[in-house]
């Protein structure tokens, strides 16, 4: 039986008269990678940032690991291994690609209070970062200034960052969103490597990365899942086809 | 080190330390005055470009460790302590605690009420400055003697002086080199970057940007008391608040997040300002738009323009 | 301590609460819909009291010269805001802080070359002289009665403007939300300048008003500058109600320390201690009020309801 890493309990978040997130009950399993799909509007993003802890809900619970943490901030759940990424890309962009993924390794990599050696002389820092843009495919471009990277390797970067803070869960909101096809299929085998070793919470509206990547998706409309199943159980669904009436499943 | 910048540390720094005996050739003691100033004011700017250019925190409060140093040494010799071990360790301290009483307070803010409030600090303490007529209230009190380091060296040679401003500025420069780019520097940088990528990553910048500030006010501090036994006077001036605005344009001026920065910016501003204050005695009518523009247009400072000066 | 003294200091607290909501409003208003940090609004102040020293010595008439210098500093704010604030609104805090600086500068100076550097005089007109009575058999300055009565029409006026009138629903929507109203296909640089120019005349105003009471002087802008950004901090940005709240509880609490805490001290402490213990704390006051309100409602009493 696998273990339950994430269980979500009765979530709710309105922002006056509406209602974002609407008693949302979710379970993650270890190892999987779960999706999250819904039309736009449905409350995906005020429900990740739940998740992460950047917004707090107005009821409900979140247990990570066995441990409620709806209260924590966002640093301390980035702590506890449990890690984001953003829809806008949001890295360091006066920084170059190594910078940015020694940072997110120095995060958890004992205390910062340091003040003499220079982080880039660290090897306990820098040898970590150079393998991790290895294996999200950039280790060409790692002295490179992190603004001036594709948008398809500024995405990659982020996951690199992510990845780096060793998590237990990793929160990928929309990773392929702005990119084109050989990029996001670039994107996709990144995730598909990823799959097993890290639990993985995907919020996505390409249907092609939802249903290669995923385990199991949960279909959230209105603030609320209408349906959790396998993909082939979710396109069998007629809920989720009136819920996407037209949409290409 | 790049041999660039090799190049342009050791032309500096051979500058520096040629300038007295040139002084001395050409009669004209006044520029050593005018560099040994300016080197104190660099150890100012270059606390300040810690908070401010690595760290992102604008703060107008900056000149109150000036005065805060610069009253430790001259309230302490007031009363007969003229031992600058214990008056610059004083001066340090002091800086120190009030820089952690007021960062503790204003770092929960950010943005426009950080600048306002780090500005209402520091005014209040100018007024506390004012408001003690034992020290010379207003028009501040004359420092009789300077301070004493136990005969090792003499504050009043002018020379001396000059030298040791040298080092103490060249150690200070290195430290915030070395604070920037150690981890804890990065993570200031990162906070200043994108903070909330760093929350997302796991750090919390609150305590990194109190100690920032409480390690800027402690070397401000000694700037402050170095420059007390500069001008052998200390008044409330000394944390005026428009002299907060002026070690920030140092700071610009010479360009954020570098090195060299301060002791550039501090230089031209003071040559500047010194020139136009023999042309005039309203000079602060020329300087004004001189900085309006500079800010509008002269954005990223001279460390960007001369070669070898800009950090890696 | 005898009432009418009290009753006396008070009033004087609410004169200089309503002096310093003048200029917050101002200031407030220009942070909240322009999201510009302005230093050198303490100079359009000094430029109001000294355009209306000159206005009044050239005029002979008290009124006329009020009116002027108050005309002359709302065209005068407007031609800074077009000339040297436009560029800024797009910079970030740091390059307004310092760009206003070097603003401030230049017109410190200006007042010094054209009207040097020793305060001026500008005596009130005859029949603003003397005293009215109050109850208690106490009497007050008139001209200060007058300025209370000024600061409180204009608070209620600003206050039915923004609160009752398209324009001011204009303001506030800017307030919250900048690029909407944009969108709607209002004139925003007209929208902008009019603004500045408000918060310029309100500036002037109060320095208008300051001229016989305080010292006309260069750097005088700034001295009320900084308690401004105190009322502010209190009262919540962007919002004039926190501007109003914030600059009563300011204006009273730092006149009422100013004149009795060093007599209070005095009957704990010796009378030297007193002497110079009460100055310092009397004048630190504000500023401990300041860090006690944020540590409790960093945001500020009132603070606007838009986001930035």
């Amino acid at each position: 039986m696998a273990e339950t890493v994430l269980e979500v309990r009765g979530l709710a978040k309105s922002f006056g008269a509406l209602r974002a997130t609407d008693g949302i009950d979710l379970d993650v399993r270890d190892g999987e990678t779960h999706a999250v799909i819904g039309p736009n509007g449905a409350g995906k993003t005020t429900f990740i940032k739940q998740l992460s802890g950047e917004l707090h809900p107005d009821a409900g619970q979140v247990r990570f690991a066995g441990e409620d943490i709806t209260a924590l901030p966002a640093h301390r759940r980035s702590r506890k291994g449990l890690a984001r990424s953003f829809q806008i890309t949001s890295i360091y962009r006066d920084f170059s690609a190594l910078d940015n993924v020694a940072l997110a390794v120095q995060a958890h990599a004992g205390h910062s209070f340091r003040f003499w050696r220079p982080a880039r002389d660290d090897g306990s820092l820098t040898e970590p970062a150079a393998q991790i843009l290895q294996r999200v495919g950039l280790h060409q471009r790692k002295n490179i200034l992190a603004a001036n990277l594709s948008h398809g390797e500024q995405r990659q970067l982020e996951i690199a960052m992510v990845l780096a803070t060793r998590p237990r869960l990793m929160l990928l909101d929309e990773p392929v969103a702005g990119m084109g096809s050989d990029e996001s299929q670039r994107m996709i085998g990144l995730l598909a490597g990823l799959k097993g070793e890290k639990t993985v919470v995907l919020v996505e509206h390409d249907m092609d990365a939802v249903f290669s990547l995923a385990d199991r998706i949960s279909v959230l409309v209105y603030g609320r899942i209408i349906a959790t199943g396998t993909p082939a159980e979710i396109r069998a669904n007629a809920e989720v086809r009136a819920a996407y009436l037209g949409e290409d499943l | 080190m790049t041999r660039a910048r090799i190049a342009f540390w050791t032309v500096l720094v051979t500058l520096l330390v040629l300038l007295p005996p040139a002084a001395a050739a050409l009669q004209q003691p006044f520029y050593l005055d005018l560099v040994r100033k300016a080197m104190i004011f660099a150890i100012a700017a270059a606390s300040l470009n810690l908070i401010l250019g690595y760290g992102g925190l604008v703060s107008f409060g900056h000149a109150a460790y000036l005065g805060i140093g610069g009253y430790a040494v001259g309230v302490l010799a007031f009363y007969g302590t003229t031992s600058g071990w214990l008056q610059w360790g004083v001066a340090i301290g002091a800086s120190a605690l009030v820089a952690l009483a007021i960062g503790a307070v204003s770092i929960r803010t950010s943005g426009i009420y950080f600048i306002m409030i780090t500005l209402a600090f520091t005014q209040m303490l100018y007024y506390l400055g004012i408001s003690i007529e034992e020290y010379g209230g207003d028009d501040g009190m004359r420092i009789k003697t300077r301070s004493d380091f136990s005969g090792l060296i003499d504050l009043g040679d002018p020379v001396a002086f000059y030298y040791l401003a040298l080092v103490l500025m060249l150690a200070c420069l290195f430290l915030v080199h070395r604070i920037a780019n150690s981890r804890f520097g990065m993570v200031l940088r990162a906070a200043k970057s994108n903070e909330p990528r760093s929350r997302g990553i796991g750090y919390s910048p609150y305590a990194y940007r109190l100690v920032a500030f409480v390690i800027a006010g402690a070397m401000c501090g000694l700037a402050g008391a170095m420059f007390a036994n500069h001008t052998a006077y200390i008044t409330p001036e000394f944390m005026h608040w428009t002299r907060s605005g002026e070690i920030m344009f140092m700071v610009i001026l010479g360009g954020i997040a570098s090195t060299a920065g301060p002791l550039l910016g501090a230089l031209v501003l003071l040559v500047v300002e010194t020139l136009l204050a023999g042309w005039t005695e309203h000079w602060q009518a020329i300087l004004g738009p001189l900085l309006v523009l500079s800010v509008l247009f002269f954005r990223r400072g001279l460390a960007g323009m001369i070669p070898g000066s800009r950090d890696g | 301590m005898p009432l009418t003294l009290v009753l006396e200091q008070l009033l004087n607290g609410v004169q200089f609460g309503v002096m310093l909501f003048l200029m917050a409003a101002g200031l407030t208003l220009v942070f909240g819909i322009m999201n510009l940090v302005n230093l050198a609004h303490g100079s359009l102040y000094m430029m109001g009291a000294y355009l209306t020293v000159a206005a009044v010595q050239w005029s002979g008439n008290y009124l006329a010269g009020v009116a002027l210098g108050l005309f002359a500093t709302l065209l005068l704010g407007m031609l800074v805001e077009v000339v040297a604030l436009r560029t800024l609104y797009e910079r970030d805090h740091l390059d307004q802080v310092l760009a206003t600086f070097g603003l401030i500068l230049f017109f410190n100076e200006l007042a010094a070359i054209f009207w040097g550097r020793a305060a001026l005089d500008l005596p009130r007109p005859d029949w603003l002289q003397g005293h009215i009575e109050l109850f208690a058999a106490s009497r007050y300055p008139l001209y200060r009665a007058v300025v209370i009565g000024v600061g409180l029409a204009v608070a209620a006026a600003l206050w039915y403007v923004v609160t009752r009138t398209r324009l001011g629903m204009l303001v506030r929507a800017g307030a919250s939300n900048r690029s909407m109203i944009a969108a709607l296909g209002v004139n925003i640089r007209l929208l902008y300048t009019f603004v500045f120019g408000i918060g310029a005349a309100l500036a002037g105003l109060a320095g208008v008003m300051a001229g016989p009471i305080y010292a006309v002087q260069p750097g005088m802008g700034e001295l009320i500058l900084i308690q401004v950004f105190v009322v502010i901090v209190i009262g919540g940005i962007g919002s004039i109600r926190g501007a109003f709240a914030g600059a009563l509880i300011v204006g009273v609490v730092d006149t009422l320390g100013r004149a009795f805490l060093k007599p209070l001290l005095g009957t704990v402490l010796s009378p030297t201690a007193a002497e110079a213990a009460g100055p310092a704390l009397a004048s630190m006051l504000i500023y401990l009020l300041m860090a006690v309100v944020l540590a409790l409602r960093p945001e500020g009493l009132f603070p606007s309801r838009g986001g930035q």
